[in-house]
């Protein structure tokens, strides 16, 4: 009994361990997505988002057991109109200050204001904007999900890779269409290949279901895509879900199409596999009975990323864990093959791109040869030199 | 002396086979796509392989015994059988889907395999080579441990965070202790007394104890750790964490971690360096880790922890095994379909052996 109890000893003194269990309460501040997808499969459910946080929670709940931690997803679901300043107060009154947020850009910022006189951390795990990590970076935002400069690099890599250098560049007619095309602008000039001719595709406001689409999609695509330039792949930015996922199979030439089609960049995609990854799809699926999107992969990414520094940190207090989280001892294994850190300019995650058809994980950028002083998954996105970003 | 040379041919025809442009492969003009790998590779590879292909044939003078070696080739879903004299593949043998982890019995008469994609672990009959019947791992098994007596199978469950007990004889589980999330690797102490399972995702080294079956201490270790080892003396437990990219040093007794072992390759970045399948000598002075992605295989003095040598392998090296004298290390390079073999006192790679498609373990048998 004795050599049982002096091993038990052992066992806490191994670890940073509380003598009573350190509480860890993240609150989950989503907004609703839109439901005008082109395809089906990508309706977000119900518990979107909030679904990965929760498998994140359990993970961490289960490395809790051994170091006296728990941790709890606490859902504040924005409906249209909704207040999010008032659905923020209402997390830190429940002690919540840990925050992941899916949020549009605007929400997001009027948010973390607010939250800077509380003391809360936002992780934000859907709004790709660049702005926000550059003139329009706050010190208590994290951001999971990679910017659009970082996904335009990945596709662009691959495609200079597969000596497909000349784009024909389509783009929707929204204010975050335009910013995804800049974004495959720069990549370009990053990256040597060349924008043979740019297209803007109106968006009619039309729906989205219809019981024979496709015989009229068939016939519009072709035209749309007709006399252009000599060019060996199709870049489509449409953010807004108008026409990107119809261009794969119907373009006038025969080419193959990216971007917001045919081969995506993502930070997740359900067909993601390696790594490990297929433990991870295997236990979301048990779990919530459909497929992880990107979204819920970052909530469950930014659920471990403050399991991993609470355990390590033994604290639950969010300017201890984000200066963990920024300091040189922190990485976080996502299934990416790598470790994942921030960067410490912008709180930008590094992290791999997957490059997916919707059905096989094509390749994963950084591809090689593309090298960098640092790290090569510096190779994607705005690095330090170019940095706008001003931490305050 | 015919013989040797007949050994050291395949050697520089694995150097054409690494040389040459891949075939099917765009042309790339971004410094090529396999310009790292190249760089790294072939050339001081054509020089070492020179110097290794004669010092070879001057090792080989004194007799190697002839043991057997089996590697697991995870997207071939087959064994490949080695003879360690011959040094070539000389029989393959189709088994379940995707085959990672494999361990010998004591007498080296049967071979267990985990058949992940099958939910089983697979008993090989290693004389008839035919699969003899399996037992109740649950689902997608990937590493094992064997009691020292051989009566127990400790396999970890991914699905269920669970380390699962199988009785050999009797085919069936007899028992389960909970884990972390996603236990991988594993080991037993020398004396049998002291289990270890390393939790991916919750990154840590569970130490259970195997009469009680209860964990009796839980130890931080870098991200996803991967694979344990322990030093024949039972002093030290070593844990290898791929994507933390460290050894973690565990000093068993104390249960505490002692310290951790990094990594650097000179022009390689980070988070390439990958440790995961190690071997430590059995007088405990040496250790092998195998980084992964780096295509390396870090030689360690084991009692200092100062790292002696990088040695250039196959691609994705996975997991490594000594032959029983001692006298070479097998080394499974995943994305090269080959096994490299090191002449561990020379500590240069002799030769590279073709297996299946992604080997990934390697075991050696006692004769």
């Amino acid at each position: 009994m004795k050599s049982l109890i002096a091993a038990f000893c052992f066992a806490l003194a191994a670890l940073p361990v509380a003598a009573e269990t350190l509480n860890v309460k993240v609150g989950v501040l989503r907004e609703a997505h839109s439901r005008e997808t082109l395809s089906i499969l990508d309706i977000p459910a119900a518990d979107d988002a909030l679904a990965g946080a929760l498998l994140g929670a359990a993970d961490n709940n289960t490395t809790g057991k051994f170091t006296n931690q728990s941790f709890e997803a606490i859902d504040a679901k924005l409906e249209d109109g909704d207040d999010a300043g008032a659905a923020l107060d209402a997390l830190a009154e429940k002690g919540a200050l840990l925050i992941i947020a899916d949020l549009a850009p605007e929400r997001l910022l009027a948010v973390a204001d607010r939250a800077r006189a509380k003391g809360a951390l936002l992780f934000n795990i859907s709004a790709a904007d660049d702005r926000l990590r550059e003139e329009d970076c706050r010190a208590n935002v994290l951001h999971v999900v990679p910017t659009r400069s970082m996904l335009a690099d990945g596709l662009a890599q691959y495609l200079v890779w597969k000596q497909w250098r000349r784009w024909l560049l389509i783009k929707g007619s929204h204010p975050k269409d335009e910013l995804l095309a800049q974004a495959f602008r720069n990549s370009a000039r990053k990256f040597g290949a060349k924008i043979v001719e740019e297209r803007v595709y109106e968006d009619t406001d039309g729906g989205r279901r219809s019981d024979s689409g496709s015989v009229q999609t068939q016939r519009q695509m072709p035209l749309f895509t007709q006399n252009a330039p000599a060019y060996d792949a199709l870049i489509a930015a449409d953010e807004s879900e108008v026409f990107g996922g119809y261009l794969p199979y119907r373009t006038w030439d025969p080419r193959p199409v990216g971007g917001s089609g045919g081969l995506r960049p993502t930070s997740w995609d359900a067909a993601h596999e390696q790594w490990g990854a297929h433990q991870l799809q295997n236990r979301f699926i048990q779990a919530f009975r459909r497929p992880m999107n990107a979204r819920d992969n970052g909530a469950w990414l930014a659920m471990r990323m403050i399991g991993e520094a609470a355990t390590r940190a033994a604290s639950n207090d969010a300017e201890t864990l984000r200066r963990y989280m920024l300091g040189k001892d922190f990485s976080i294994a996502a299934f990416k093959g790598v470790a994942l850190t921030l960067r410490p300019w912008n709180q930008q995650l590094r992290q791999p791109i997957l490059l997916s058809d919707g059905r096989m994980v094509v390749s994963v950028s950084p591809q090689e040869g593309f090298l960098h002083q640092a790290t090569e998954l510096d190779t994607l996105g705005v690095d330090r030199p170019e940095t706008k970003c001003r931490l305050k | 002396m015919q013989v040797e040379m007949m050994n050291a041919l395949p050697i520089r025809s694995r150097f054409r086979r690494h040389g040459r442009a891949c075939p099917g492969h765009p042309r790339v003009s971004f410094n090529d796509v396999d310009a790292r790998d190249r760089r790294g590779h072939d050339a001081p590879y054509a020089i070492s392989m020179a110097v290794s292909a004669f010092l070879y044939a001057t090792l080989s003078l004194t007799p190697a015994h002839a043991y057997k070696a089996y590697v697991s080739n995870e997207k071939g879903n087959s064994i490949t059988v080695i003879d360690t004299e011959k040094l070539e593949a000389i029989a393959t043998v189709k088994v379940g889907r995707r085959p990672r982890g494999i361990e010998l019995n004591k007498d080296g008469s049967e071979l267990y395999i985990c058949a992940g994609d099958d939910d089983a672990i697979q008993v090989l009959d290693t004389k008839t080579l035919k699969i003899i019947g399996k037992l109740p791992s649950g689902p997608d098994p990937e590493l094992l441990a064997l009691s020292p007596n051989g009566d127990i199978i400790y396999v970890s469950n991914e699905n269920d965070n669970l380390v699962t007990l199988i009785d050999v004889k009797r085919k069936e589980q007899i028992g389960d202790i909970p884990v972390g999330v996603e236990p991988e690797g594993m080991a037993i102490s020398p004396d049998g007394k002291l289990l270890v399972n390393t939790s991916e995702t919750t990154n840590m080294a569970h130490l259970i104890d195997t009469g009680t079956k209860e964990i009796v201490a839980n130890i931080l270790v870098d991200a996803r750790p991967r694979f344990a080892e322990f030093k024949k003396d039972g002093s030290e437990l070593w844990v290898s964490s791929e994507v933390g990219g460290t050894v973690a040093v565990i000093d068993p007794q104390k249960r505490e971690l002692k310290q951790k072992i990094s990594f650097e390759v000179p022009a390689m970045s980070k988070e390439a360096i990958q440790p995961v399948g190690m071997a430590i000598t059995r007088d405990g002075k040496r250790a092998f880790v195998a980084l992964g992605p780096a295509n390396r295989i870090a030689v360690i003095d084991a009692e200092t922890k100062k790292i002696e040598k990088y040695l250039l392998v196959g691609q994705r090296v996975w997991h490594l095994a000594f032959t029983p004298d001692e006298k070479y290390l097998l080394a499974a390079n995943g994305v090269s379909n080959d096994v490299s073999v090191i002449d561990v006192a020379s500590l240069k790679v002799l030769k590279s052996i073709p297996v299946g498609a992604f080997p990934w373990g390697v075991v050696v048998a006692p004769q």
